[in-house]
């Protein structure tokens, strides 16, 4: 990927925002309308077709509201809504916020539509129409200070606090410099940091905020009794969850923290934020993410453009919407799977490259997105994405400072 | 508190990074408070390592990532790395030990892990 200075290209939504993808989602509204909808996409899934959607029959306000804020994502240009017909999920209000967005937005419902054959060939027309309107549409300039940025870690292993996560710390830093909001999440895996993160929020009450969010989830996860950590965890080296919490951690970089947010809250303006993944209220529908990819749905549907994925056993995935950069911090990881690898963090251990180095590559990787380059994950289809039961509380006044 | 996770890994890129000054090069020391050193590559059953001075031979493989003991840690005491502690000694691990689920335990919630990939027997440390 070649750089062209840091002006991107992007389209410009009614909101303000910019999306640097104009993908068509294809949305189910429960698991029973999920086999049409992926029909509707397959013979579109390599020219910005994504398919979404929420599998449970029974209402969910976290779930309603994700499908709102992804829906109505910058990087998404028109949505069609597949619905059985039965489901309690509120397909009203969710077409009203896609057409009051400006995008256009057609509901399926396969009951009246006379079953899947009719469904899928209604679907595919909305969507081939639909594709060739949003190929012809013009693109603005883009700053890099416009962009959200997410970051995960998954199949953490001894290596990815020494190379990928302090790496991917030291590009958020790059972007909050630059007046970009940057988000780092999964509150189980801060468990241990809580005191030292506490002490970076710009006010004293949002670290008291932000040290309550980790106590929560250790809460939570003590109720599970289980933490944050799969067992290939321990089998790449990492011990306790505090070990494996100190190496996500560095992926915030060394910025103040500007705020906490929950799932669908955008960032106000550019800065640092936590994501607070954990539900509020007592423990029910299970773990608060089932997998990797339902944190990046999260970080997604805050607004991330884009989203820093730091692996050390190896991950595959990408996701729907927005492009998934693979950091890779373990050299032996990267050796056997390049593919699917964007970066080799590994080569910080090895000492071949500075972590700033790494950093810098992460961050120009990630404006290049919007001068035309995509990921490897993009290129291989991956378009994961997954979405479960969750309840939260509105965030107060206090976890949003400036 | 300073942040124990910048300071000690700024050093490393780019730099000659070993395991302090009196460990083999192959460990690396990511904070002078640390008790653990973290292994730069896989390092084989039966090759001798210098811990802190001490000529080590190791009983087992050291896999990238993995960590061994810096010095003897107590039963009891503090595991730290990054300058942090990550959990507290079961029993009494000997300097150039390997430090794992076998002898440390989380101070929060217990690590699920499988014994051994192969034989598939649980655990939890």
């Amino acid at each position: 990927m070649t750089m062209q200075g840091s002006t991107m290209q992007g389209w410009l939504r009614s909101d303000g925002r910019k999306g640097i993808r104009n993908t068509v989602v294809v949305a189910y509204l429960v698991e029973c309308a999920h086999h049409v909808a992926r029909e509707i996409a397959i013979p579109f899934r390599e020219h910005d077709v994504h398919v979404i959607g929420f599998p449970g029959c029974y209402p969910n306000a976290y779930a309603e509201r994700m499908m709102e804020r992804l829906c109505t994502h910058p990087n998404v240009g028109a949505v069609l809504l597949i619905s059985l017909g039965c489901e309690s999920f509120n397909k009203y209000a969710l077409e009203r916020v896609v057409r009051e967005s400006g995008r256009p937005v057609k509901t399926i419902v396969i009951q009246a539509t006379g079953g899947t054959r009719k469904s899928m060939d209604e679907g595919r027309a909305f969507v081939a129409e639909q594709r060739a309107l949003l190929d012809a549409a013009p693109t603005v300039p883009m700053d890099p200070s416009e962009l959200v940025i997410g970051t995960v870690c998954g199949g953490s292993d001894g290596t990815s606090g020494i190379s990928g996560n302090p790496a991917a710390g030291r590009a958020f830093d790059m972007f909050v410099a630059e007046g970009a909001a940057c988000i780092f999440e999964e509150t189980g895996e801060l468990i241990g940091c809580e005191h030292i993160m506490a002490a970076r929020a710009v006010t004293p009450e949002l670290g008291a905020i932000l040290e309550q969010s980790v106590a929560k989830a250790a809460r939570y996860y003590a109720t599970l009794g289980y933490g944050s950590f799969a067992a290939g965890n321990a089998e790449g080296g990492l011990t306790t969850i505090e070990e494996k919490s100190m190496g996500a951690y560095a992926k915030s970089g060394a910025s103040p923290i500007s705020g906490l947010i929950k799932p669908g809250d955008v960032p106000p303006h550019g800065g640092l934020y936590l994501l607070d993944v954990v539900p509020d209220g007592e423990v029910r529908f299970g773990f608060p993410n089932i997998n990797d990819n339902a944190e990046i749905a999260e970080l997604i549907a805050c607004g991330s453009h884009a989203v820093l994925f730091v692996t050390g056993r190896g991950s595959v995935v990408g996701s729907a919407i927005s492009p998934v950069v693979k950091i890779c911090a373990n050299p032996e990881t990267y050796r056997r799977m390049e593919d699917d690898m964007d970066v080799d963090a590994g080569r910080i251990i090895e000492g071949k490259a500075s972590l700033d180095a790494v950093g810098r590559e992460i961050h120009d990787l990630v404006v290049g997105l919007g001068q035309g380059g995509r990921t490897k994950s993009e290129e291989l289809a991956h378009q994961e994405f997954v979405l479960g039961y969750k309840s939260f509380e509105p965030i107060g006044p206090a976890c949003l400072p400036v | 508190m300073p942040l124990p996770d910048h300071e000690p890994l700024q050093q490393l890129g780019g730099q000659p990074s070993d395991g302090g000054e009196r460990s083999d090069a192959r460990l690396l020391l990511l904070s002078e408070a640390d008790n653990v050193l973290v292994a730069r590559s896989r390092i084989r059953a039966g090759e001798a390592v210098a811990v802190e001075g001490t000529t080590v031979t190791l009983a087992a493989d050291l896999p990238l990532g993995h960590k061994l003991a810096r010095r003897p840690i107590r039963a009891g005491e503090k595991i730290v790395k990054y300058g942090a502690p990550i959990g507290t000694a079961t029993k009494a691990i000997a300097a150039g030990a390997p430090v794992h689920v076998h002898n440390v335990k989380s101070d929060y919630t217990p690590t699920y892990h499988l014994m051994d990939a192969a034989g598939g027997k649980e655990g939890r440390a």
